[in-house]
């Protein structure tokens, strides 16, 4: 495999007239990659929550707002309610703290295939676009966002970022480095594969909820 | 892949003769080119990020060997495993390898244009492995034994009649056995299938519409989920990817991300954006096991030093397809191999042979649609005009073609005999054709008569004309 | 445009091959607008043909002949005008890159490239004229031939000058920016596809409801007339220019001499 590793590299150089880069090229080319030069990013108003909601429902996700976080299992159930749903969740673990009403199951861990509704919280909101950035790691399954029919996405307001960039800063930040997974999502699964035909629900999740925490 | 390019011009009639097919392109003509206009001009800084998207392509494609040794010394630090295949054969081998050790019965895929590039799937189904298509248009010309036509869009071809009787033939035997009319139907029934598939599957293979050499991640846009379940359920992760498709960072990234869902679709995001960055970490609850990114060359790097080395900046978009009217013609499918379009005109002779690909470059009016909606600004018809030049040095065009260009060239350059020879043909044409003012039949100019009249010329030449009316002097 | 324009400038007519051989009228259309405006005409006799056909078939080095030999013809005059944005986009835009290891021809390609404009949009953007003085009673619709539009920006000029004919109304097909099929030898070499092409902008013209089709390329308007005519519509077809010089009152293209 060296070899064509190796025959490819050469194959580059030798289009680009050059051998290897030399140690201070490279290092000019990392310092780049540290810190990337500025480009540009779309403009608009600052009212970021109002953008980041609008942009979901855009997309037919629903959204709602509670004040305080411990209101939003409660704003979980509502939800179940209203679409007639049992009362059972699968929910990350990242969410265990948070106070669940009686009378709800909830089950921590990765998603099953009779999972109905997962929950799962988000590391950050982007407002460009109505976009929730979910993290992979031990206390939250990647298979929370694909598997269950519904998906109800818990982001605190002040977690919502203007840009992709800003998401992708506070990654670096505060994540250590890049997890496994980083999805974005930005609305139920959906297909227009057959006669251009908008169907949600093609594989993933049929439904998305964003649950938005003010306080 | 069969390479069937050299049957372009009777693919391409029998596809204006097809009424399914015609059917089928007429719906999708506007919807495509209405969203990606008014997506663009919702986002003011659109034409910015072209040019920007361009210029981080060039200075990537400029230091390709450090941003691709960056990424794969990201991606070993993560626990994967980057492979290089300067082939087709070479990719086909490593996916085999990879698919074998971990003793595999099924593959699910999500869309990769590269793998159709290379042909996993035959291989793979050789070795009796079964491979499911998961992107539901894939899928469904899967069932249809069919290439895409699209490269974003595969089944655009199909009519909702043709995929309802393709479930049918297929589902039936599962126990599905009810003729499904309406899309919700028959993309519910598709999930219903599909989903017993990606729990089954022990590979997942999906494409990797960027790859970040910052963070030794691949990047997959899907409006489905299913290269989700397609990476998130099997034990293996494998990617497959073209080496011009590293980008230096997630910043980079974000701004052809920007430009991707506007062009192809003409959404503003696409519904999944997924960085993922090697196999499953301590203390994960789900994930692949194993992470293998396979990093293809198959003529990238060559490309990389002439004419062609704009083609490098495709971000795989299809709006150059969307936009083309020739392709809104004939369809993918007459265009013989794996990319169809402009950007399929200019990249099949470069792969499979300017002489099997002759048409290709040809049957293009030059109307520069495509690169005038291109989100990296390709020039694409002086690449396809490139082609025919190379073609015409290499005496490839037709002996009559290159007699007749020949001539007309040597009369136009010698002005005198120019304007006596067409004064007499103008004359003559002019004398018989004035009665009815075109011609519905002309020896030598059947090509053109066959579709449509010829208008008759005047009865003189301009030239002459004039010289009569405002005598000798100019 | 950086350079003003001289009074009474020195145009050398481009007379495009198609034009020479099927449609004279549109040459003197040209000229009646160009004189109207102030400008003295020529129509130098040691021209052929902008050299597409070759260019197009990957014929580079007849190309360069060619354009050598327009580039000699036109010498010396304030501004090369032609009414075709195809004619005029090779020269203006494909000479100069003919010439790219070239150095000496690169020049004078260039200093051709700044004199060289399309007619329409040299009327307004050039000599800056807002309106003509014609009469044409009739719905008109406008195909907006690829080359000009895509090439030189020509959109906005014919229709300006178009709204200040008298009795003309225009009705805006839909697609008018798609190709019509024609592609200069494309048409005779993929005919079948060329064909579906033409007849889609035929049912575009149709649906429109106009009763008259104007463009700027008469190569465009051949392939559509001709389509046009053999589909068995009505609709008439003219270079806008005969209508803007008020010079539209013979047959259109494809019709018999006495109407
Ligand atoms: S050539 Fe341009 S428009 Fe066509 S697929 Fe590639 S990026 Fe998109």
């Amino acid at each position: 495999m060296s070899e064509a590793r190796e025959a490819i590299l050469g194959s580059i150089r030798t289009a680009l007239k050059r051998g290897p880069l030399s140690q201070p090229e490279r290092q000019q080319l990392e310092s780049q990659i540290a810190t990337p030069p500025h480009h540009t990013r779309p403009h608009f108003g600052d009212d970021l929550a109002r953008r980041f909601a609008a942009k979901l429902e855009s997309r037919a996700a629903t959204v709602v707002a509670v004040s305080r976080m411990a209101d939003a299992s409660g704003a979980v159930v509502d939800y179940l309610d209203r679409l007639g749903l049992p009362k059972a969740v699968a929910a990350a673990p990242a969410l265990e703290n948070l106070e669940w009403p009686q009378g709800l199951a909830v089950r921590f861990g990765r998603a099953e295939t009779s999972d109905q509704v997962s929950v799962t919280p988000c590391f950050a909101g982007v407002a460009e676009t109505g976009s929730l950035v979910l993290l992979s790691g031990p206390s939250s399954p990647t298979t929370l966002n694909f598997v269950p029919e519904n998906h109800v996405v818990i982001v605190r307001a002040a977690r919502i970022v203007r840009h992709f960039e800003d998401a992708w800063d506070l990654l670096r930040k505060e994540a250590g480095g890049i997890p496994r997974t980083v999805n974005v999502i930005s609305g139920p699964s959906r297909t227009a594969d057959v006669e251009q035909t908008i169907q949600l629900g093609a594989h993933g999740p049929r439904r998305l909820h964003v649950v938005v925490v003010n306080g | 892949m069969q390479v069937l390019s050299p049957q372009f011009k009777p693919r391409a009639t029998l596809a204006l003769k097809d009424a399914s097919l015609q059917a089928a392109l007429g719906k999708a003509r506007g919807g495509f080119v209405d969203k990606r206009a008014a997506a663009a001009a919702e986002l003011p800084e659109f034409e910015q990020l072209r040019e920007e998207a361009k210029a981080i392509k060039e200075h990537t494609l400029d230091h390709l060997d450090f941003y691709l040794e960056r990424f794969e010394e990201r991606v070993k630090a993560q626990g994967g495993q980057v492979h290089w295949a300067r082939n087709a054969e070479d990719a086909q081998r490593i996916v085999l390898e990879i698919c074998r050790k971990a003793n595999a019965k099924t593959v699910t895929k999500g869309k990769s244009m590269v793998s159709e590039e290379v042909g996993i799937n035959e291989v793979l189904e050789q070795e009796g492995i079964e491979v499911i298509e998961t992107d539901l248009g894939e899928y469904i010309i899967q069932l249809a034994k069919e290439p895409p036509s699209h490269i974003i869009a595969p089944a655009v071809h199909k009519t909702k009649a043709q995929v309802s009787e393709l479930f049918h033939a297929h589902h039936s035997k599962l126990g599905l056995t009810k003729v499904l009319t309406e899309v919700a139907d028959l993309v519910n029934e598709a999930r219903q299938v599909l989903r017993g598939k990606f729990f089954r599957a022990d590979v997942g293979i999906t494409g990797g519409n960027f790859l970040v050499a910052e963070t030794g991640s691949s990047i997959i846009v899907t409006n489905e989920g299913n290269g989700d379940l397609t990476q998130t359920l099997a034990r293996v992760h494998i990617v497959t990817s073209g080496i011009e498709r590293v980008v230096p960072t997630l910043d980079d990234a974000t701004t052809f991300l920007r430009l991707l869902a506007r062009s192809a679709t003409g959404q503003e995001t696409e519904t999944y954006t997924t960085v993922s960055s090697g196999p499953r970490r301590p203390g994960d609850p789900d994930g692949p096991e194993e992470y293998h990114v396979v990093l293809v060359d198959n003529g990238r790097s060559k490309m990389l030093a002439g004419r062609f080395r704009e083609m490098l900046r495709c971000i795989r978009c299809g709006a150059c397809m969307n936009h083309c009217p020739v392709y809104g013609a004939i369809g993918g499918h007459a265009y013989g191999w794996v990319y169809p379009g402009p950007m399929g005109s200019v990249l099949t002779p470069l792969f499979v042979g300017l002489d099997a690909a002759y048409d290709l470059p040809n049957a293009c009016t030059l109307n520069g649609r495509c690169q005038s909606v291109c989100p990296v600004k390709i020039p694409l018809p002086d690449l396809l005009r490139e082609l025919r030049h190379m073609q015409h040095e290499a005496k490839l065009s037709p002996w009559y073609q290159r007699a007749a260009l020949a001539a007309w060239g040597f009369v136009a350059s010698r002005p005198r005999l120019y304007h006596a020879l067409t004064g007499l043909a103008v004359r003559a044409l002019g004398w018989l054709g004035r009665g009815r003012g075109r011609f519905g039949y002309l020896p030598l100019a059947s090509a053109w008569t066959k579709g449509r009249d010829l208008p008759a010329p005047q009865g003189k030449t301009f030239q002459e004309a004039w010289r009569e009316r405002r005598g000798k002097s100019s | 445009m950086t350079s003003p324009v001289p009074a009474g400038p020195r145009i050398g007519l481009f007379a495009t091959c198609l034009m020479d051989s099927f449609r004279p009228s549109v040459g003197f259309a040209a000229v009646k607008l160009l004189e109207d405006a102030g400008c003295t005409v020529e129509v130098p006799a040691a021209q052929t043909c902008c050299g597409q056909p070759a260019l197009n078939s990957g014929d580079f080095a007849t190309t360069r002949r060619l354009a050598k030999q327009v580039i000699e013809t036109f010498a010396g005059f304030d501004y090369v005008v032609g009414p075709s944005g195809s004619c005029m986009a090779t020269i203006k835009n494909d000479y100069p890159q003919l010439f790219a290891d070239d150095p000496q021809w690169r020049e004078k390609a260039e200093d051709l490239s700044r004199r060289s404009f399309e007619l329409l949009s040299f009327l307004t953007d050039v000599l800056k004229v807002d309106r003509v003085k014609a009469r044409f009673e009739g719905t008109v619709t406008y195909h907006d031939s690829c080359s000009g539009l895509r090439e030189l920006g020509v959109k906005a000029q014919p229709r300006k000058l178009l709204a200040t004919v008298e009795g003309l109304k225009l009705s805006e097909m839909q697609d008018a920016e798609t190709c019509c099929g024609f592609g200069g030898t494309f048409c005779v070499k993929y005919p079948d596809i060329s064909e579906k092409m033409a007849s889609d902008k035929v049912a575009n013209i149709e649906a429109s409801g106009a009763g008259t089709l104007l463009g700027g390329d008469l190569g465009c308007l051949m392939n559509i007339a001709g389509r046009m005519k053999r589909l068995g519509k009505p609709v008439r077809v003219f270079h806008a220019a005969e209508v803007l010089a008020g010079m539209a009152d013979g047959p259109g293209l494809a019709e018999p001499e006495v109407r």
